[in-house]
């Protein structure tokens, strides 16, 4: 009855393996395309592998991520390449080809994630999965319940003295310390470009502190110290002395809706904080947040999410811009000064953390990829047979992404009909 | 299928310094029977796995039993096509979960479970009836006119269904729109709406069918096979439909019920929505004397963040109020004031909000409006609190105007009208606040009527180039819905699954619980209470086969029986200090859970096994009965958190399991025995480090009752 029957499946390539990325690939694959994914990281799931909780449900990301896994593995139609960047895109719309790098990962799929070559390894190397707050060998998995369950050694951390350990650690022939950067070049109808995002440089923000003042953390890290599976296995303490946080200040739009820094808003930080002043909550009842904010922004539904989180009398929501974060004197705590708008007045409170809500920069604003058209903010534009979505095209949540991606998909399968 | 066993155990990754090898391969040899037992150090590197094809080849085996890792992890070298496979995860249940001394009774254990799963499963084979991939696009909005293009540019025929005379929906209703190209919301601020090039574009697309003045009257059948009676000016057409996107839109909150911000009172208090039409004349003039609007007060949140009116936000007032002051200040002389509570602008919307910010005739201020006042002289005083001017304010204005919010249609009606037994319309929409929204952050689409996906502003408030982005998601997933269903195969979360189940109707005793239970509506059922499966509506949850107390539901996979034998062949130890406990654990959450502390070589208690369900949904107590009336100490059920925020796949699966465990009461004290030795933990799939701490808190509370009395019967 389709005319759809007769026609050779859609080739489509996703350039990020994150949720929007995952979503394309399963989306489309779903409905009869051939995928192909490729992920920069050694793992998938992107940014919100590195989320504790989503907002509303306050559920794990991971949950999600298992089922969209287990479709990837269930499913002939999708091939992933995680280490893996695009070079180079030419052609047009039914006819793109592709180069991609393939980075060495030194390890290859004999691997059985048994754990020995850490083991043996001597060299540490700063755990950029946890924004450095702790170490992993350099031999290593990237998380525990990455996908692939593959473990990664890092070059640039690996000295290379020690003898070859790992390799002698394992039993199964998979550590291969030779592998080469390797390229390969792919056919599609279409890509679809989910690239993502990344925290803005907290170190630009030059009046919050951050880098300088002692207990001022971004709210990306604020997830990984939430996290069961983070630096503190989910206790909430500070990083200078280990200090349980008792008082917490967020900043909000710490970088966004600021013409010096990025001029849009970026959506998702409002409500992660109210999200992250439910963890200080939750796992401690004396615990008292406040959090300074220019206009809530919980659109939709989410409303309902803001108003369980403000009728917390231990939560305080001022109105109002930062003007400055300093050290206090002579401990390791954090005053925040703020001016609060409804009264005029001056704020000056002590605090044990502050956490600064940065914002998302699309990856598009660090990197931009040549086939791909972008805006004055690093924004990725679709075109015809380039589709952009997620974060990497607009700030958005996880929600909204998901919701994009499948989007994306409706326009990238009609592409491959052209050919 | 005539099946030939092939058992291959792995001796890698410490399990062959656990485990007696030889002990357990002779076990599967004399007392499972199984004719080919194979072992290798490394069964996923190349060798295991050509010793695997090469028996596949040359020994006819076509069922093969993997002892070795979990199916988490190898399952591309694991991938027999044709064969029956079944993973045992020797290593991580027996081996790095358990202390050494426990770890052999383990592993005879799971893998005499693994050889029982293989014996009794079978290959699937897909339920394929006729289908049409027609897709019906419920709501000739903007939403619906983008799915109903877009899956009709992909080469489907599609059926739009729209109740006013004329397509356009809300649209046709505004003056200008906020621009959605892919700019940067930079000037022009207000540009053509242009709904009639897209009206034109549906109504010359020959994939599409239009019903104007129609109506959804019956909705029959299943996704691949609809039978959608459409009414339209007196007639009525049965036709069949694959898939359907429900974009029926929104209406505005009733303005009526905001008394105390004037409207009613006075007439020159406007919703937004009659606001574009006094801005469609040209000049905006107010209702009360036509006199020229020169201070317009726009007052946000009418209705909207109010536990009285609508508990959310609308998410499109913001801007369309940014958007009317523009076309106040057409008119250079005129100022608006917009009175907000929160600017929400997210994203790059944010562009839109800075655009209006620097012009000095748009006047934005915080503060709550407590009332609207005759000002005396013709104009209205806006009452505000907690304002940016101060505790206590007044503003004059000539015109009001009250950014009231989106009402789904979908809390007027049902819309769909579905002809199935548990009603008309998507169920449990009070979650969403009357939206037809999906409970799933990770999964958007999601309805709980399989072959249904809402778009636009029936699924979430959201404003116009939103609205244009989710249509086509919606069509997406219909499409997806109407090509599986036409494989056989099953949609969101089993999309790869081609079992479906399959009722012994000799033996039902039409006592309505799968039809009452499945989450999805997937069984219907007569007058006399007889069931009529649905496959294209079913998820796969296997609810119905935990539901039956006659046992009947089965899947070619999954079947009571399948999983009664593998526990009956768990060890029961004879000795009174070693209880014996079954834990059954979701596959989606649970188990990922469970395999994830393995992984982290976290200690189990011996007195566990595992084993893994589809989803708790299809726990059958004739299970629990059964291990309890044999000895087994205690039973453990681990699934998805339920309640508001739900996180089971399948809506209601741990939510009924736990149901169903309230009245196993009645089981137990047939046996007598303690309903203690039965409990349920909701587990969500990052808690693996409480597991040890879960389940020995279980077997301890099993140990005080003391062993089960049937031990050793």
């Amino acid at each position: 009855m389709s005319e759809q029957n007769n026609k050779q499946a859609s080739r489509i390539l996703v350039i990020g393996g994150g949720f929007s990325g995952l979503t394309t690939a399963v989306d489309a694959a779903e409905t009869g395309a051939e995928v192909i994914v490729v992920e920069r990281n050694p793992y998938l799931g992107g940014r919100v592998a590195q989320l504790n909780k989503y907002f509303p449900k306050l559920c794990p990301p991971i949950c999600g991520l298992e089922i969209n896994f287990r479709r990837i593995k269930t499913n002939p139609s999708i091939s992933f390449y995680t280490m893996a960047e695009v070079d180079n895109i030419t052609g047009g719309p039914g006819d793109y080809s592709v180069t991609v790098k393939l980075n060495p990962r030194y390890v290859n799929d004999n691997c059985v994630a048994c754990n020995a070559c850490a083991e043996a390894c001597p060299a540490e190397r700063p755990n950029e999965y946890n924004f450095g707050m702790d170490t992993t060998k350099a031999a290593y998995l990237p998380f525990t319940q990455a996908f692939p369950q593959k473990y990664v050694i890092d070059s640039a951390h690996c000295k290379g003295d020690c003898g070859k350990a790992c390799q002698t650690a394992c039993k199964y022939d998979a550590i291969d310390l030779g592998m080469k950067a390797g390229t390969i070049t792919v056919k599609v109808d279409s890509v679809v470009v989910a690239t993502g995002w990344n925290p803005y440089d907290a170190n630009k923000l030059d009046i919050l502190g951050f880098g300088k003042v002692k207990n001022v953390i971004t709210n990306m890290m604020m997830e990984r110290l939430a996290s069961p599976a983070g630096p503190t296995a989910g206790k909430l303490v500070r990083p200078s002395d280990g200090k349980p946080v008792q008082t917490v200040a967020f900043v909000q739009c710490a970088g966004s809706r600021d013409e010096n820094h990025l001029p849009f808003c970026s959506y998702i930080c409002c409500l992660a904080s109210l999200k992250q002043a439910t963890y200080i909550r939750e796992q401690n009842p004396e615990s008292k947040v406040r959090i300074f904010y220019i206009d809530i922004r919980t659109p939709g539904r989410y409303e309902k999410f803001y108003w369980k989180v403000k009728d917390d009398p231990n939560v305080t929501l001022t109105k109002g811009k930062v003007a400055s974060v300093v050290q206090a004197e002579g401990s390791d705590d954090v005053v925040v000064i703020a001016e609060d708008m409804m009264t005029g007045d001056k704020v000056k409170v002590k605090v044990d953390m502050v956490v600064l809500a940065t914002g998302m920069e699309p990856a598009g604003a660090a990197k931009k990829l040549s086939g791909v058209d972008y805006n004055e903010n690093g924004f990725a534009l679709s075109g015809t047979g380039v589709f952009a979505t997620g974060c990497s095209k607009n700030p958005m949540d996880v929600a909204k992404s998901g919701q994009d991606a499948t989007g994306a998909v409706m326009r990238a399968i009609q592409t491959g009909q052209r050919r | 299928m005539d099946k030939n066993l092939g058992l291959y155990i792995c001796t890698g990754c410490s399990i062959g310094e656990a485990i007696d090898i030889e002990k357990l391969g002779n076990i599967s040899k004399n007392a499972l029977k199984v004719p080919v037992v194979k072992s290798h150090f490394a069964l996923c590197g190349k060798e295991g796995v050509a010793l695997i094809k090469n028996d596949i080849k040359s020994e006819g085996v076509n069922t093969v039993i993997i002892a070795a890792c979990s199916s988490r992890v190898k399952y591309k070298e694991f991938d027999f096509p044709g064969c029956i496979v079944e993973r045992v995860p020797v290593r991580e249940l027996a081996v790095w979960s358990q202390e050494p001394e426990q770890a052999q009774l383990a592993a005879e254990d799971y893998v005499k479970m693994g050889v029982i799963k293989a014996q009794k499963g079978d290959i699937p084979e897909p339920y394929i009836t006729e289908t049409v991939k027609t897709i019906l696009v419920i709501g000739g909005g903007v939403a619906g006119m983008t799915s109903a293009l877009q899956a009709a540019n992909a080469g489907y025929q599609v059926v739009l269904v729209e109740k006013e005379a004329q397509l356009g929906g809300f649209v046709n209703k505004l003056y200008k729109k906020v621009p959605t190209a892919p700019g940067e919301y930079s000037a022009p601020l207000i540009v053509d709406t242009d709904i009639d090039k897209m009206v034109k574009e549906v109504g010359s697309n020959r994939n599409i069918k239009v019903f104007k003045s129609a109506k959804v009257e019956k909705t029959d059948g299943q996704p691949g096979a609809y039978d959608v009676t459409i009414s339209s000016n007196g007639n009525s057409e049965v036709v069949k439909i694959g898939a359907v996107v429900l974009a029926a839109g929104w209406r505005p909150y009733d303005a009526a019920k905001l008394e105390h911000l004037g409207y009613g009172k006075s007439r020159d208090v406007v919703t937004n929505i009659e606001f574009e039409e006094l801005a469609r004349k040209g000049k905006i003039t107010r209702p009360s004397d036509g006199k020229e609007a020169k201070k317009v007060a726009f007052i946000q949140c009418a209705g909207q963040r109010d536990p009285n009116h609508l508990p959310y936000c609308s998410a499109m007032c913001c801007v369309t109020s940014l958007k009317q002051a523009q076309y106040v200040r057409q008119n250079p002389d005129a100022t608006a004031m917009i009175l907000y509570k929160d600017i929400r602008t997210p994203g790059k919307l944010e562009y839109y909000y800075k655009a209006a910010q620097d012009d000095p005739g748009v006047m934005l201020t915080k503060g709550e409006v407590t009332g609207v006042s005759d000002a005396g002289n013709g104009n209205l005083f806006v009452e505000m609190e907690n304002s940016l001017f101060g505790e206590k304010v007044k503003v004059e204005a000539d015109l009001v105007v009250l950014a009231t919010g989106v009402v789904p249609a979908t809390v007027d009606d049902p819309i769909l009208n579905l002809q199935y037994r548990q009603g008309p319309g998507l169920p449990d929409l009070d979650l969403f606040d009357g939206f037809a929204d999906s409970n799933f952050i990770c999964f958007q689409y999601e309805t709980r009527r399989t072959g249904v996906y809402a778009a636009g502003c029936v699924r979430q408030p959201m404003n116009m180039a939103e609205a244009q982005e989710d249509a086509a998601g919606a069509a997406l997933k219909a499409i997806q819905a109407a090509e599986h269903v036409a494989k056989g195969i099953a949609v969101h979360p089993r999309a790869w699954d081609t079992t479906y189940p399959d009722a012994f109707m000799q033996r039902c005793t039409s006592c309505k619980r799968c039809t009452e239970e499945c989450p999805f509506g997937a069984i219907d059922e007569d007058e006399k209470g007889t069931p009529f499966y649905k496959p294209g509506r079913c998820r796969r949850c296997a609810t119905c086969m935990g539901a039956c107390p006659e046992r009947i539901v089965s899947f070619k996979d999954y079947h009571v029986d399948m999983i009664g034998s593998m526990m009956k062949n768990v060890s029961v130890p004879s000795e009174d200090d070693q209880p014996r406990i079954i834990v059954l654990a979701c596959e989606n959450d649970s188990y990922p859970a469970i395999d994830t502390a393995a992984m982290k070589h976290a200690k189990f208690d011996p007195a566990v096994r595992f084993i893994q369900l589809r989803c708790l949904g299809s726990t059958n107590l004739v299970w629990l009965a059964d291990a309890l009336s044999r000895g087994v100490d205690g039973m453990l059920l681990l699934g998805c958190k339920y309640g508001e925020n739900y996180q089971c796949h399948f809506a209601k699966g741990s939510e009924l399991a736990n149901y169903r465990l309230g009245k196993v009461q009645e089981t137990l004290n047939r046996l007598q025995l303690e309903s203690e030795r039965v409990g349920m933990i909701q587990l969500a799939i990052d808690e693996y480090d409480k597991i040890p701490t879960i389940i020995n808190d279980f077997v301890a509370r099993v140990k005080e009752i003391g062993p089960n009395p049937f031990k050793g019967f």
